[in-house]
């Protein structure tokens, strides 16, 4: 028989949750343009310079996995019927050991300090640690799976190894235990962590989000049951074939002819998601849309740079290249994509949660804010064009990095000044009016 | 066989495409067409509110014996929508267009994540539970 649970929303985890890691989010974006500021050119080197190492974590920790695992602990009970045991711990554990965990990894990167590095570890390590086995638990009592619970599970395992390899590659890097192929275990981790935790998860949330907020047709039926278990798959040959290579039993070639076969998956999720929604029934504007354009055209246009890399080795061994790609996935890809869908969970949040405790409390003389309310349409817009700003600036200063990498930098503090705004103004209503439903429950 | 999952997914979709022209109607500010459009949205979304509240819920909780489980939350849900629907109302009757928007956005969000539920939940259990005896169930809908 079927888990009567999966329709209920009573288990959600209390708002507070996910709305720290949302709150957190832009404070480390915010960060990320700091740094450009400070490093001027000197962060357009190369992808192992301290800087841009210090830059991409700001981003994909700071700022991506921050988002990401608040909304997987929000969205588990409402999208799967599956609670997070013990949510409330949990979510203030982890988000605080990886709050401080970033902080203190940045910090090491920049001061070339071990022993900030293993205090980074450390804490990484206990928040993801402690975030896994509790989602892990979750996703595993899941009674009737569905394409968007698979993505979750295999990004959790993506997750695991992610955190693994970066645990590897950074002692390996303060020399505290030695470990040869240094950079092929960085590309490991680089890419568990982009194509498998980032990649795999945005896919199988999208599978619900986006018939859901923009009202398209389904994705094809087909994508949704075969291409993350397909991810996972190819990405675990390629962790094979990569190991192989670094042992010295064959060359560089197989690892390479693989991951052309399994990298088509983005683009064919980027392609799929871009004609479902201009087949969208729902035509009026929308910010959220306007950023998933940006992103998937983003995910397009780092795959092609990609290919091209691969066609052309020698363009691929410019210093500049890795950080185009950078660029172009992770700040003009992932990024959007995960700002955007801010605008919608925000708000619908806390409408949803508002609307519930009216209902509870039988106090309809409230007027409760519809969702325009929390955040208004023109600040979210506003917010968008000074995220564009900054990456196109970001991308003028891989060509002339003297001119635009500091105003690169100040429109990514701008931008993420903005979000953090926006989201903590509709934090501010929802208190306001959860106070004025209740005026006896202050909390 | 039809299926409850088939039957009430296609009315689903009817009632989203409704919903989206009468929003680009009100977008454009043709608040005539877009009343008549927001009028007949809700009389069919009230219209399948009704087959499931009076005909398949009710039978559904008589045959499994559950009140308080997932039927229960559908109702609910759809109270909550009905209050976005009078929210709407008053937003067109005052003609503002962004409150109309706002309150657009929002049940539009609440009901793709009903529908959600529905299809891929409740409906399947319903279909699982009646197997051959869901036309008959299906006619007495088709009669209301």
């Amino acid at each position: 028989m079927l888990n009567t649970a999966h329709l209920s929303l009573e288990q959600a985890p209390p708002i507070s949750i996910p709305f720290r890691f949302f709150l957190t989010a832009p404070l480390f974006g915010a960060a990320a343009g700091v740094v450009l500021i400070w490093a001027g050119d000197a962060a357009m080197v190369s992808r192992w310079s301290p800087i841009v190492l210090a830059l991409t974590h700001l981003i994909t920790l700071g700022f991506l996995t921050m988002v990401m695992c608040g909304a997987m602990m929000q969205m588990l009970p409402v999208l799967a019927g599956s609670p997070v045991p013990g949510a409330g711990p949990v979510g203030t554990l982890s988000h605080l050991a990886l709050s401080l965990g970033t902080g203190a990894l940045v910090h090491a990167f920049i001061q070339g300090s071990a022993g900030w590095m293993k205090l980074a570890v450390l804490l990484l390590g206990v928040g993801f640690g402690i975030f896994a086995v509790a989602v892990g638990l979750a996703l595993a009592r899941v009674k009737l799976s569905s394409p968007t619970v698979t993505g979750m599970r295999w990004a959790l395992v993506s997750l695991v190894i992610t955190v693994v390899l970066g645990a590897l590659v950074s002692v390996g890097l303060f020399g505290v235990v030695s470990l040869n192929n240094l950079a092929a275990y960085t590309d490991l981790h680089l890419g568990w962590g982009l194509l498998g935790w980032m990649g795999i998860l945005l896919i199988g949330v999208s599978y619900q989000v986006v018939p859901m907020f923009q009202v398209t047709p389904e994705y094809p039926k087909l994508m949704q049951e075969r291409l993350t278990p397909s991810l996972l798959f190819g990405l675990v040959g390629w962790f094979l074939f990569e190991t192989g290579v670094i042992r010295g039993y064959w060359s560089p070639l197989v690892p390479g002819c693989w991951m052309l076969l399994v990298t088509a998956g983005y683009p064919w999720f980027a392609g799929t998601t871009l004609r479902i929604q201009r087949l969208r029934k729902r035509q009026v504007s929308d910010v959220t849309l306007r950023f998933w354009r940006v992103g998937l055209i983003g995910i397009l246009s780092g795959y092609l740079v990609w290919l091209i890399g691969r066609v052309f080795p020698d363009a691929a061994t410019a210093p500049r290249y890795p950080l185009l790609l950078g660029i172009l996935l992770f700040l003009g890809g992932v990024f959007p994509l995960v700002n955007g869908m801010l605008y919608k969970i925000v708000p619908f949040l806390s409408w949803f949660h508002l609307q519930n405790r009216q209902l509870a409390l039988g106090a309809f003389h409230v007027k409760l804010p519809h969702m325009k309310g929390f955040i208004a349409d023109r600040e979210a817009k506003l917010q968008f064009h000074l995220y564009l700003a900054a990456l196109f600036l970001a991308l003028a200063a891989l060509f002339w990095p003297v001119f635009f990498t500091r105003p690169a930098g100040a429109f990514l503090v701008l931008t993420n000044l903005m979000l953090g705004y926006n989201l903590l103004r509709a934090v501010m209503r929802y208190r306001g009016t959860k106070a004025l439903l209740n005026p006896l429950d202050s909390h | 066989m039809t299926t409850i999952t088939e039957t009430m997914t296609s009315d689903h979709r009817h009632c989203d495409g409704l919903f989206a022209e009468t929003e680009t109607l009100i977008a454009d500010g043709d608040w005539e067409n877009g009343a008549q459009g927001f009028a007949e949205f809700r009389k069919t979304t009230e219209h399948h509110f009704a087959v499931e509240e009076d005909v398949f819920f009710p039978d559904f909780e008589q045959r499994t014996g559950q009140t308080m489980g997932p039927t229960r939350m559908m109702r609910m849900e759809h109270e909550q929508m009905r209050q976005l629907f009078s929210e709407l109302a008053e937003a067109l009757e005052n003609r503002d267009k962004d409150g109309y928007l706002g309150f657009s956005e929002t049940l539009m969000i609440l009901m793709q994540q009903h529908n959600m539920k529905e299809e891929q939940v409740l409906y399947r259990m319903m279909d699982q539970v009646y197997g051959e005896e869901i036309n008959d169930l299906l006619n007495q809908a088709g009669s209301f």
